[in-house]
């Protein structure tokens, strides 16, 4: 399978402490991949060298063969590599259709039009309905954000990610801080998005058992380093990983 | 056009802004129409100033340079020149042209800065003008000022009447269908969040200057049409006294609406008309600051949004409790 993003060897260090070690892989096209780890293994570092937020000290990054390892944020957004973030990011006092329509209008590029009306782009807004039915909110179109449960935010966030049309998607965490009856349904927003095989998803995750079904490769990171790369199934059978989970005692750990 | 696809609220302005002609043949005094064009024109002021405060959420303390620019321009062209209806026209142009070039300057050097920090810096450089008036003695006559000849049509007050109406008008339109528009949108999204804002992949920067440069063509405009209504020109255009009220007829009319600001400076201006009447009554009201003080404070602790926005607010409660 192509892969759509590789790291070739990338470090990187702050100050002595080295929060991702060497890490070399490929994330298939059009696939889930999950990024697993506990607390402090380096995953949401990880995730901002993808996305731009970091820089590596070494090692490079390839986006469809094309090294993107100097471009900022902004520009890789603009390549096609949209990212969540664990804390939510909304427009607070707008409607929920409105921050989606924002993220619509970005895309089509309509950045400086002061004359023409808003509704003149009505297929903006049936763009943005639309894509409110795909994340479950469409209950929810005339809600000012800032009312909307913790879960429902996430939700708005994906469909303003999904709205941005980028080919990858990095969901920081998508479930963080969630009550857990919130759970199930950002689950089900994310396996829709999955079944269109349109974009290739790689998701951040702590709670294993949510995405053993949903991922198709997963990734298993410890204090910075890859330590396992697999299926979901040989990920569980892998004794690496748990003894990284269960025990701790990953021998490299003392070294 | 299709007539159908119009908002009501449009139609309500329309009917109104028809009103506004009618007066002048009502209140047929001097004084009051002069007080209206007061109003007319700090109007205009005030809603420029609630493009930067209310919708995009810059708050900034020089907005009376251009307003200052405006006077200045036309004054001085007014003097030099023969008072014609070129010249005022004349005087337009060149006054938005220099409020548009300040503007530009001042916002690419000054909107990176953050809040307060921008502020200060808009302070600092309105003060830096009123300065430049005091010095520049030649051109400005210092702080002693310098009256000029009007067209002979201006200098009746209900053809300035017609002229300040017919701007305030055309300019309520014209940014109403700003604020509505795409760009708009953007700007509100600004006030509301500027990082995620620029997530989305907007350039920020760019917009905030756009919004500057208009708002500022627009208060120097202002700046024009009371220059207009005086005949005589001194420093006081660039107090920054004149900020702080443009800036309280923004809150107490209603930030983040048009009609807000228009509101907010009528009921300023009559009530500094009013209340100064009241002078003979008892010695407070010719310290009628104080009050303005008190009112102010009231309106802040209990009508946060404005008298417009706390209508709005009312009105939704009321619709949503009838559905």
């Amino acid at each position: 399978m192509a892969a759509l993003l590789e790291t070739k060897d990338v470090t990187i260090q702050f100050g002595g402490h080295t929060a991702v070690d060497h890490v070399t892989v490929d994330i298939a096209e059009k696939q889930l991949t999950s990024i697993i780890g506990p607390n402090g293994a380096g995953k949401t570092t990880f995730f901002n060298l993808l996305s731009g937020q970091l820089s590596p000290t070494s090692g490079e990054i390839y986006f469809r063969g094309q090294n993107i390892t100097k471009l900022s944020p902004t520009k890789r957004s603009r390549l096609g590599i949209g990212r969540s973030f664990q804390i939510t990011n909304v427009f607070p006092n707008l409607t929920v259709l409105e921050n989606v329509r924002l993220a619509v209008q970005s895309k089509r590029k309509v950045r400086y039009q002061m004359m023409a009306h808003f509704l003149h782009y009505k297929e903006f807004k049936e763009e943005a309905y639309h894509l409110l039915e795909k994340v479950l909110l469409i209950g929810k179109a005339d809600t000012v954000a800032a009312n909307l449960a913790h879960g429902e935010k996430r939700k708005l966030e994906i469909a303003m990610l999904l709205a941005l049309d980028s080919e990858v998607l990095l969901l920081d965490e998508p479930t963080a801080g969630m009550a857990l009856e919130e759970v199930p349904a950002i689950i089900e927003v994310i396996e829709q998005i999955k079944k269109q095989h349109e974009q290739t998803i790689v998701l951040i995750e702590h709670k294993m058992d949510m995405i053993m079904d949903l991922s198709d490769d997963v990734l298993v990171l410890f204090h910075g380093e890859l330590i396992a790369q697999g299926s979901p199934q040989s990920i569980i059978a892998n004794d690496i990983v748990q003894s990284a989970y269960l025990g701790g005692m990953y021998n490299e750990q003392l070294s | 056009m299709n007539l159908a696809q119009v908002e009501k609220s449009t139609w309500v302005y329309v009917a109104i802004s028809f009103l506004l002609f009618v007066v002048p043949f009502i209140a047929t005094g001097r004084s009051v129409q002069f007080l209206i064009i007061q109003i007319f024109v700090f109007g205009i002021f005030a809603m420029s100033y609630d493009l930067l405060l209310g919708y995009t959420g810059i708050i900034s303390f020089g907005h009376v340079m251009f307003f200052g620019v405006g006077a200045y321009s036309t004054a001085v062209l007014f003097d030099r020149f023969d008072p014609t209806m070129l010249t005022f026209a004349l005087a337009i142009i060149i006054s938005g042209v220099i409020a548009g070039i300040v503007s530009l300057i001042v916002g690419v050097l000054t909107l990176r800065l953050k809040s307060h920090f921008y502020a200060m810096l808009t302070l600092a450089l309105a003060g830096l003008f009123l300065v430049g008036a005091e010095k520049w003695r030649k051109l400005t006559g210092g702080s002693d000022g310098f009256t000029f000849g009007l067209p002979d049509i201006l200098r009746d007050s209900f053809a300035l009447y017609i002229v300040s109406a017919l701007s305030l008008v055309l300019i309520f339109f014209g940014l109403r269908r700003m604020t509505k528009s795409p760009f708009g949108k953007v700007l509100v999204a600004i006030r509301e969040n500027e990082s995620r804002t620029e997530s989305l992949g907007y350039q920020v920067l760019h917009y905030k200057v756009i919004v500057s440069v208009v708002s500022g063509i627009v208060a120097s405009y202002s700046g024009v049409l009371y220059i207009l209504s005086l005949r005589f020109v001194d420093t006081s255009v660039f107090a920054t006294d004149l900020t702080i009220d443009v800036l309280l007829m923004t809150i107490i009319g209603g930030v983040g609406t048009l009609i807000g600001p228009i509101i907010g400076a009528s009921l300023i201006e009559f009530a500094h008309h009013w209340l100064s009447d009241l002078s003979d009554v008892h010695w407070i009201f010719e310290r009628w600051i104080i009050l303005y003080g008190t009112i102010f404070i009231l309106i802040v602790v209990f009508f946060p949004k404005g008298i417009v926005g706390t209508l709005v607010d009312r009105f939704y409660k009321w619709r949503a409790r009838r559905t």
